[in-house]
C-alpha cells in the first residue's frame, strides 16, 4: 500500500466518524470539548455556524452522527451527541457579540427564497452578511416551514423554534407572510436575480382501500392534520385512534392524538417492528406512553356504516427473510382481524409535489416529481433556480436542510458575482495543531470514560399527557451534561506517526488498548488486513500507512477503533507519535467570503 | 513515565483462551520505566505467551532482583505472586518459592548486572540446580537503574553514551548457561516478539532451567551510536539460527517447513517446537556444539539467537531431591509429623 497522504482533508475527517456522517458537517468533538468546560456559548455557536439550528436540532434531529459514533463499534450505545447540542443551547449565554455583522450597504443583487422552511432560513443567514437584498415568501402566516407545522410542541418548544428562526429574520430579511406562489413563471418575471425553491415536499400520501371514499370524514392525512394542531386549528380528537404507518409521522400522529383527548390510541403497520421508518428512540418514547404498536397488519378495507367510519380490516401477514436479506411478507394463515375506530390518520409517506412551477420554463423533473439538479451545485436546468431541503431530493430533514443551504448558497453567491459555479467554489482543507503541553500533558482530557451513556430525563408522564405544549424530555442539566461530555473519545485529535523518528521500539504496539498498530512488511491491503494484529470488523476506516522504516517493514494503523487516548504518543520514546487535533474547513459562504 | 492507567477497553474482537481469559488478563498497571526500553517489550511479550498458554494467572510466580528489568515483574501478570528480592538475589528466592510449590510456574526476571554482575554466584548455582523455572534476563549492556555504568555483558570497546569505551572483557551469559547445565538456553531481541514468545512458551512449559537471555536496549543510557545492545545494533548484527514455532498439546502444526532444514521436538507435555534450521549443520541437541558456534560467530562480530539447545527430557530439582508429588507447602502436620511408628521405621534403616 501507498504511505498515507495526511494532508487530505478527507483522511483524518473520515477518522471524526460523527462529523463525517453529519450531513453539514458539524465539528462535534470540539463542541463536546467546549461543552466540558462549561464554554456552552461558543459550543452553541460552533453548531450555529454549521447547522444554523442548534436549539432545534438538540431536540429534533435525525442524528445520523449516532449510529456513526466510534463508541458503538468500542463498546455499544453512541455518545449522546444529540441531546449534547441541546445543553450548549439551554445554557448557552448572550451571544449576540459572535453574531455576523450584516451590512447596512446592500451589494445590489436580489434573491427570492420561496418556503420559509430551515431550507430557506440557512441560505438567508448565509446571505446576508454578504450584502445580499433577500425576500422570503411563505403561505403560512409565519416562518420555520415543517419545524412548526409538523413536529409537535411537546418535542420542539415553540420558544426555542421561535429563537431560532426569528435570529434570521432579525438579520434582515424581507418576509412575505401569507403569500403563496401559484406560479413560478411570474415570479420570474419579478427583479431577482436568483431564486431558491426551499417548498419542502408537502404532500401526504392516501390509501385507496374499499370504504375510503365513503369514511372520507373520519380519515385524515396525518401532516395536514398535525399542521392544523400546529396552527390551533384542531384541538382534539375523540374516540377510538388508528394511526396508519410506521414513520416519523405516524410516531407524532399517535403521541398527538393521545394528548388531545382520543379513547385509545394504536399504531398499525404493515411491516416488521424492526424495520419501521421510525428511529429507536420515537417507537420507545411512543410505547412508553402506552401506545400499542401492532406490526404485519396490512389495511385491507376501511369498514363504514351510514357514512360513518367503523373500522378497519387488516390482513395477517408474516415476514420472510430473503437470500438477499431483505424482509418479504406472507400470509400468516390467521384470519383478517377487525379494528373498531373512529378516527383515522394516515401517516404513510410524503412525496414532493409543486403543481406551481409550470413545467415549460426550462426546469426539467425526474418521474418522482424531483427536479433534475447539478449534484454539487444544486442548480437546476434553469441556471436562475436553485433547489434545497426536501423540494431538492424528496423528504429528508432538518440537518440535511441546513446542509444543502450552505451548498446552495455558496452557488447562489458565485452565480451572482458571475463565477464559474464549480470552478470557482472554495476548497476543502485540514489543519493540523499538536495537543502537547508537556511531558505527560495534552490539550485534551485523553483519558478513556468507561461510562454507559447516560439517560435523557423525562417529565413526569401524566404531566406529558395533559399538555401537548409540555415538552416531555427535560434535556440533561450541566451536569449529566457534562458526565455525557467525558464520553466523548475525542476522535478529531488524531495520531500523527512521523516515520524518520521511529526507532522501532514496540512501545506504541504493547501500549494500545485497542490494539490497532501493527509493525510489518508492506502488502496489499487485503494481505495487509490479515496481517494486524487486531483484523478489524469495519473496514470502513482507513489504514494509515507509513514510508518504509529502517527495517523495511512499515507501520500500519488501524483508525478503526482507536480510542484516541493518546497513550503511544505518551509511550513513544521518539515523538515519533504526536497527537495532533484536526480541523477541517468546510467550505461555507461565511468563510469563504472572508477569503 | 506514564501516569494515566491503560484503560480497560479494547479491541471488540480480542482472542478469548482456553480458560476465558484475554491477553489483557495477563497484563500489569503501566509500566513506569522510560518510553521506548525493550524491558517493556519483554513484558508484553511474557503476557502474550502466557494468555495464549492459557495458564492461569494465579498459578505464577515472579520473582526479581533490583534493576529497570527486575521492576517489570510489577508491570505483567498483575493477579500472580511476586517477590521483588535483593540486587542479585533472585536465584535464592525463586530456589525457595520453587521448593514451597512445584505447581507454580516460576518466572524470574534478571539484568545484566543483576545477573552477571552482582549475582554470578547465584546464577552459577540455580542452574547447576536445575530449578524448573523461567530465568528470563534482560540483557541491556548496563545498569540502566543507576543511570548507565557499565555492566559485565557490556562489549569490550563498546562505548558509554559520553564517548568513553569498555576496558573490561564481556561476560556472556549464554555460554556460561550452556557450560554448566542449563537444560533449555536461547537468545532473543526484545525487537523480535515473533522470535521471542515461542520461546517463552517453550521455556515455561520445558521441565527444568529454562534460559533466555533477551538483548533487550536501554533507551535512555545504551542506545547511541558505539553502543552493541542498541536497537540498530542488533538490527544489524542479529544472526538468527533457528526459527521456532511452539505448538501446545492437540494444537493442529500449521507450519510447513523445506524437509531438511526442519525438526519437531517432542516436549514431555505433549507439546511440540518445530524448528526451522537457518543453518543446516546446527545442532540444537549438542551443547558442545552449540558452545563452538555461539563463540565462533560472536567471534565475527555476530549475535547468534534463537533456540540455542534443549533437552526435551532433563529432569529437574525435585527429581533430582525425589521430593513428593504434592507441593511442600501443602504439606500438614499429619504429613510432616507422622507419629513414633514412622521415626522408629526410619531410624531402623540407619541400624
Ligand atoms: C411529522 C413530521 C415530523 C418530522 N420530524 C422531524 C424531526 O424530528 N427532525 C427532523 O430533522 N426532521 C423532521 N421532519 C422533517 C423536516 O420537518 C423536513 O425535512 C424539513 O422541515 C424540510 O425543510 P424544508 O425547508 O425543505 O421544507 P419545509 O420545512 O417543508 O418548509 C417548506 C415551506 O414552504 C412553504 N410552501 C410550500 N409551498 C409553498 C408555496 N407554493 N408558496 C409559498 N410557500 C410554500 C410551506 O408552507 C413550508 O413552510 C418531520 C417531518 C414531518 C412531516
Ligand atoms: C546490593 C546492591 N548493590 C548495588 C545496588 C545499586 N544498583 C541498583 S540497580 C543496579 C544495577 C542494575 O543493573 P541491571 O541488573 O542490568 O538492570 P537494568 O536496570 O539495566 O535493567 C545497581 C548496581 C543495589 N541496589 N543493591
Ligand atoms: S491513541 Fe494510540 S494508543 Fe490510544 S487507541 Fe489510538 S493508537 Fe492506540
Ligand atoms: S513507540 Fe515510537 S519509536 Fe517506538 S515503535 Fe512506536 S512510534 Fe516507533
Ligand atoms: S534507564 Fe534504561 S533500562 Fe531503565 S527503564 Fe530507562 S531505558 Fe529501561
Ligand atoms: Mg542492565
Amino acid at each position: 500500500m501507498k504511505p498515507t497522504n495526511i494532508f487530505d482533508p478527507n483522511y483524518f475527517h473520515k477518522v471524526v466518524d460523527c462529523q463525517w456522517a453529519c450531513p453539514a458537517h458539524t465539528p462535534v468533538p470540539e463542541y463536546i470539548r467546549l461543552i466540558s468546560q462549561q464554554r456552552y456559548t461558543e459550543a452553541y455557536m460552533l453548531n450555529w455556524d454549521s447547522n444554523v439550528f442548534p436549539g432545534i436540532l438538540g431536540r429534533t434531529c435525525d442524528r445520523p452522527c449516532e449510529p456513526a459514533c466510534r463508541r458503538v463499534r468500542t463498546e455499544e450505545n453512541p455518545v449522546a451527541i444529540c441531546r449534547l447540542k441541546r445543553v450548549a443551547a439551554d445554557h448557552k449565554g448572550d451571544i449576540g457579540a459572535y453574531l455576523p455583522k450584516v451590512p447596512v450597504e446592500k451589494n445590489g443583487k436580489r434573491v427570492a427564497l420561496l418556503g420559509a422552511g430551515p431550507a430557506s432560513l440557512a441560505v438567508a443567514r448565509d446571505l446576508l452578511p454578504h450584502g445580499y437584498d433577500v425576500h422570503l415568501f411563505e403561505k403560512d402566516p409565519s416562518g420555520g416551514g415543517m419545524m412548526r407545522s409538523q413536529i409537535p410542541a411537546f418535542r420542539l418548544p415553540i420558544e426555542v423554534l421561535e429563537e431560532e428562526v426569528d435570529r434570521i429574520l432579525e438579520m434582515g430579511v424581507v418576509t412575505h407572510f401569507g403569500h403563496e406562489i401559484t406560479s413560478m413563471k411570474s415570479m420570474l418575471e419579478e427583479d431577482f436575480d436568483a431564486f431558491f425553491v426551499g417548498t419542502g415536499a408537502p404532500r401526504g400520501r392516501d390509501l385507496t382501500l374499499p370504504g375510503r371514499e365513503e369514511s372520507t370524514s373520519h380519515i385524515s392525512i396525518g401532516i395536514d392534520w398535525l399542521s392544523s394542531v400546529a396552527f390551533g386549528h384542531t384541538d382534539k380528537i375523540e374516540g377510538k385512534v388508528i394511526v396508519m404507518g410506521g414513520g416519523n409521522t405516524a410516531m407524532d400522529c399517535c403521541r398527538t392524538a393521545k394528548r388531545l383527548g382520543a379513547e385509545s390510541v394504536s399504531v398499525v403497520v404493515r411491516s416488521a417492528f424492526e424495520v419501521m421508518k421510525a428511529s429507536e428512540w420515537e417507537k420507545e418514547d411512543a410505547m412508553s406512553e402506552g401506545i400499542p404498536i401492532i406490526n404485519n397488519r396490512p389495511p385491507k378495507e376501511f369498514v363504514h356504516e351510514n357514512g360513518k367510519l367503523k373500522g378497519v380490516v387488516f390482513e395477517c401477514v408474516k415476514p420472510v427473510r430473503g437470500d438477499d436479506g431483505r424482509l418479504s411478507y406472507v400470509p400468516s394463515g390467521e384470519p383478517d382481524v377487525f379494528m373498531a375506530a373512529d378516527h383515522i390518520l394516515m401517516a404513510i409517506g410524503q412525496e414532493n409535489h409543486c403543481p406551481w412551477i409550470e413545467r415549460d420554463i426550462g426546469i426539467e423533473f425526474d418521474k418522482w416529481d424531483c427536479p433534475i439538479l447539478e449534484e454539487d451545485t444544486l442548480q437546476s436546468s434553469n441556471p436562475k433556480i436553485f433547489f434545497g431541503g426536501d423540494a431538492a431530493l424528496g423528504p429528508e430533514n432538518i440537518i440535511w436542510a441546513s446542509a444543502h443551504a450552505h451548498k446552495a448558497a455558496i452557488s447562489i453567491h458565485l452565480f451572482c458575482q458571475g463565477k464559474d459555479l464549480k470552478a470557482a467554489r472554495p476548497p476543502e482543507g485540514v489543519n493540523l495543531v499538536s495537543q502537547k503541553m508537556g511531558m505527560h500533558e495534552w490539550s485534551y482530557d485523553s483519558v478513556h470514560d468507561p461510562a454507559l451513556r447516560f439517560r435523557v430525563p423525562h417529565v413526569e408522564r401524566e404531566v406529558a399527557l395533559k399538555n401537548i405544549k409540555v415538552e416531555v424530555e427535560l434535556g440533561f442539566d450541566e451536569a449529566l451534561g457534562a458526565k455525557e461530555a467525558q464520553r466523548c473519545l475525542n476522535c478529531d485529535i488524531q495520531t500523527v506517526f512521523t516515520d524518520r523518528l521511529c526507532i522501532e521500539c514496540d512501545a506504541c504496539v504493547d501500549i494500545c488498548p485497542m490494539d490497532s498498530i501493527t509493525f510489518t512488511e508492506n502488502l496489499k491491503e487485503k494481505v495487509l488486513r490479515e496481517r494486524l494484529t487486531a483484523p478489524a470488523g469495519n473496514t470502513e476506516q482507513a489504514l494509515y500507512i507509513s514510508d518504509e522504516l529502517n527495517t523495511g517493514r512499515v507501520m500500519v494503523k488501524d483508525e478503526d477503533v482507536c480510542v484516541h487516548c493518546g497513550l503511544c504518543a505518551e509511550r513513544c520514546p521518539t515523538n515519533a507519535w504526536d497527537m495532533q487535533k484536526s480541523v477541517f474547513h468546510i467550505p461555507q459562504l461565511g468563510s469563504y467570503a472572508e477569503q | 513515565m506514564t501516569f494515566v492507567a491503560k484503560p480497560r477497553v479494547h479491541h471488540p474482537k480480542l482472542p478469548v483462551n482456553e480458560i476465558g481469559l484475554t491477553r489483557r488478563d495477563y497484563e500489569g498497571p503501566v509500566s513506569t520505566l522510560c518510553a521506548g526500553c525493550g524491558h517493556d517489550s519483554v513484558s508484553a511479550a511474557i503476557v502474550q505467551a502466557c494468555a495464549e498458554l492459557s495458564l492461569p494467572p494465579h498459578k505464577f510466580a515472579k520473582i526479581s532482583g533490583i534493576g529497570c528489568s527486575s521492576k517489570t515483574p510489577s508491570y505483567f501478570l498483575s493477579k500472580s505472586h511476586g517477590f521483588n528480592s535483593v540486587h542479585g538475589r533472585m536465584p535464592s528466592v525463586a530456589t525457595g518459592a520453587n521448593l514451597a510449590n512445584r505447581d507454580l510456574y516460576c518466572i524470574g526476571v534478571s539484568g545484566d548486572g543483576d545477573t552477571a554482575s552482582i549475582g554470578l554466584g547465584q546464577f552459577a548455582h540455580i542452574v547447576r540446580r536445575r530449578i524448573n523455572m523461567l530465568y528470563v534476563v534482560d540483557n541491556n549492556g548496563t545498569y540502566g537503574l543507576t543511570k548507565g555504568q557499565f555492566s559485565a555483558t557490556n562489549d569490550k570497546g563498546s562505548t558509554s553514551k559520553k564517548g568513553l569505551p569498555n576496558l573490561n572483557e564481556p561476560i556472556d551469559l549464554v555460554s556460561l548457561a550452556l557450560q554448566i547445565g542449563a537444560s533449555f538456553v536461547a537468545r532473543s531481541f526484545s525487537g523480535d516478539k515473533k522470535q521471542l514468545v515461542p520461546l517463552i512458551k517453550a521455556a515455561l512449559i520445558h521441565k527444568g532451567f529454562g534460559f533466555i537471555d533477551v538483548i533487550s536496549p536501554c533507551v535512555a543510557f545504551n542506545n547511541h551510536q558505539g553502543s552493541t545492545k542498541s536497537y540498530d545494533y542488533i538490527r544489524d548484527h542479529s544472526e538468527p539460527v533457528v526459527v521456532t514455532d511452539y505448538f501446545a498439546a492437540q494444537e493442529e502444526i500449521t507450519v510447513d517447513y523445506a524437509p531438511g532444514t526442519s525438526e519437531e521436538v517432542h516436549m514431555p507435555d505433549g507439546s511440540v517446537l518445530c524448528l526451522q534450521k537457518l543453518d543446516e549443520k546446527f545442532d540444537v541437541h549438542d551443547k558442545v556444539h552449540a558452545l563452538n558456534y555461539v563463540q565462533t560467530r560472536q567471534a565475527q562480530g555476530e549475535v547468534v539467537t534463537g533456540l540455542l539447545y534443549v533437552d526435551p527430557d532433563a529432569s529437574d530439582c525435585h527429581e533430582v531431591l525425589d521430593t513428593v508429588q504434592r507441593p511442600l507447602n501443602e504439606l500438614d502436620v499429619d504429613d510432616l509429623c507422622p507419629g513414633n511408628a514412622a521415626l522408629e521405621m526410619v531410624n531402623a534403616g540407619f541400624r
